[in-house]
């Protein structure tokens, strides 16, 4: 087993390598190269975006280029000043050190700019994957119990309703209704908040905050819901028939303790693995809802930094996406195999 | 190509996928008709902006008069181009990286697989939408500012990578069964053994995947579309139609209804379809369902 984790340790290494190769090549071999979103560019006057390239390193050859974004330039002579004369040593760290250079929009470190918003995320996705699981994971085990019951077949076209909703449209229609239709009562203004995560200048209240957070979570959940559900409820049925389950009955075990502890157990861990291939659309999904909700986190962060061509942070949002999503499927083959003993790895 | 006998028959047994299959022709069927409707989906008229659904408009005018039902089918033609061109595209792809994986093996096998890998860890969406950013600048002669054949290609290059594991998969399985094995001994070659065995029997599968890839494609360029890096208006995609709308549609929601229900209905269709394609390429699973 410790070998199987170090053997794909240093494949993902390898993997990330090569999505570096692939990101870097796209954001340089497009016409115009990074500096076509850089600022007022289009309207600047050649010789400046030419010390403008001097100063940033970008009239290096490409693969030298890739060396400095990944190593970083300081062991070297730069032309600062961007006269064309390399009199100083370089700045950059690279991003083998954590420098992901500075955001062209704000000058600041993109990494800054991406450890101010990633928390927001995180705390977003968790609720929304925790009321996911809770409702998913009881539906999917009684559908399963209960097959061809009216709660299954209810269930089930719920289900596909769910997964055929796009999450930007669900959540424009959600803002219709609990915030443009519905009105609170006491105070006739909106039901709920159409985004943003607390009221400006309201102070902190649990309410508001709890508010802030209906819309964009069921957004982003039913369609866990109706995936999980469905996913949970083919795993139970695989289970259900199986031999230990008649041995727990015959031992006279109750009906409850026999789904909850024998049968469910066996029909989370394949839930698990599910669980990791799920981390690209977990993130995607975060584009459109912190898009759509105001909701201050990295996907939002990326969008607007798409629309202004903000290279720094694009990749380093990139870079960052992708070492989730590798080391959540490294995470999802180990947890496989300690919850079940029958899976080894040579 | 011949289809297991029944598929049909067991197909519009299924009543979610005849729901989904009438649902869908008439979708399909109101869109290839649009040019009959009265109104130019483009042209605007300022005396018309944000009328309510009524007769003359049934699903509403937009912020420029612009009759929202015609933009709506206009904008179907687009989105579903979109999605069957990313089909031929995955399928055509999927289909030689998994056939050649599966069939040669070997470090051929491995490399095509760690590539398949390297692809299916891409945050997809983030990629498209910085593929995209940079398409939008750019000006080539054949792949105009993302119109439905550059989207398409962008998606399609990104999506690929079911249809490879898939089709490696049952190669590798189908490869070592008996009537494979029987074709070898009388003398077939790989390539007969390929077209006229192994073939014909992963067209349930294939077909299946297709269908569900049609409905994912048209739900990432209405999403694309939706963040404004799909197509550009004033060409009507159902994405960019949604996202038209976020400006005004809390004062006039049918912009934001509309071109959704048609998202909403067109993927629900595709999937049920899906569900009932697969029941009825595999007869065992009706059998085992049942009892």
């Amino acid at each position: 087993m410790t070998n199987y984790i170090i053997r794909r340790l240093l494949q993902s290494v390898l993997m990330l390598f090569l999505l570096s190769i692939i990101f870097f090549a796209l954001v340089n071999l497009a016409p115009g190269g990074p500096l076509a979103g850089y600022g007022q560019s289009r309207h600047a006057r050649a010789e400046r975006v030419a010390v403008l390239k001097r100063q940033l390193g970008l009239d290096q050859p490409l693969p030298m280029q890739y060396l400095i974004w990944l190593a970083g330039n300081d062991w070297m002579q730069v032309d600062a000043d961007g006269d064309g004369i390399k009199e100083s040593r370089g700045s950059r760290l690279g991003i083998l050190r954590g420098d992901f250079g500075s955001s062209f929009r704000t000058r600041q470190s993109a990494l800054r700019e991406i450890t101010l918003r990633l928390p927001n995320s995180i705390y977003l996705m968790s609720i929304t994957l925790l009321v996911a699981l809770l409702i998913a994971i009881p539906v999917g085990i009684i559908s399963a119990v209960k097959q061809y019951s009216t709660f299954d077949i209810s269930a089930t076209a719920f289900s596909f309703a769910g997964q055929a909703i796009p999450e930007f449209w669900l959540g424009l229609i959600l803002i219709l209704i609990f915030y443009a239709w519905l009105e609170n009562p006491f105070t006739g203004e909106p039901l709920l908040p159409a985004g943003g995560m607390y009221t400006i200048g309201g102070g902190f209240s649990l309410w508001d905050h709890i508010s802030h957070l209906i819309l964009p979570v069921t957004t982003g959940a039913l369609g866990w819901i109706a995936w999980y559900s469905r996913f949970m409820r083919s795993s139970m049925l695989d289970v259900i028939p199986m031999d230990y389950l008649r041995t727990a009955r015959a031992k006279g075990l109750h009906e409850r303790v026999v789904i909850r502890r024998h049968a469910l157990r066996n029909a989370l861990i394949p839930l698990v693995t599910l669980f990791a291939l799920d981390v690209p659309y977990l993130i995607s999904g975060a584009v459109f809802i912190e898009t759509i909700f105001a909701w201050p986190g990295m996907g939002r962060l990326y969008y607007q930094s798409a629309l202004q061509r903000d290279y720094p942070v694009l990749m380093a949002i990139l870079i960052i996406g992708a070492i989730f999503i590798i080391l959540s499927n490294l995470l999802a083959d180990i947890l496989y195999a300690t919850l079940d003993p029958k899976i080894r790895y040579e | 190509m011949r289809t297991p006998p029944g598929v049909w028959q067991r197909f519009l047994h299924h009543p979610g996928a005849r729901f989904g299959f009438i649902t869908l022709s008439i979708i399909v069927i109101a869109v290839l008709l649009a040019p009959l409707s009265p109104y130019d989906p483009n042209s605007s008229n300022l005396k018309e902006r944000f009328q309510p659904p009524s007769l003359q408009h049934p699903m509403g005018t937009d912020s420029l008069g612009r009759d929202l039902f015609t933009r709506v089918l206009y904008g179907g033609r687009v989105s579903l181009s979109v999605g069957i061109l990313v089909v031929v595209i995955t399928l055509f792809i999927g289909v030689t990286i998994g056939a050649a994986a599966g069939f040669f093996g070997g470090s051929i096998d491995n490399i095509l697989m760690r590539i398949t890998d390297a692809f299916l860890t891409l945050p997809a969406l983030l990629v498209l939408i910085l593929i995209s950013a940079i398409l939008r600048e750019v000006e080539f002669p054949l792949l105009a500012r993302n119109s439905v054949i550059t989207i398409s290609l962008v998606i399609g290059l990104f999506s690929w990578m079911t249809f490879a594991r898939l089709i490696r998969a049952s190669i590798l399985s189908l490869r070592e069964t008996e009537f494979i094995i029987a074709a070898r001994s009388i003398g077939a070659s790989d390539l007969r053994i390929i077209i006229r065995e192994i073939l014909p029997n992963m067209v349930g599968i294939i077909v299946v995947e297709a269908t569900l890839e049609l409905g994912w494609a048209i739900i990432e360029e209405s999403g694309l579309s939706f963040l404004g890096f799909g197509i550009q208006p004033p060409t009507a995609s159902w994405g960019n139609l949604l996202s038209n709308a976020q400006e005004n549609f809390v004062k006039y929601p049918w912009l934001a209804i509309f071109p959704g229900l048609m998202i909403f209905l067109t993927i629900i269709s595709v999937n049920y379809i899906g569900d009932g394609l697969r029941d009825a390429f595999d007869p065992y699973k009706i059998l085992h369902k049942r009892s």
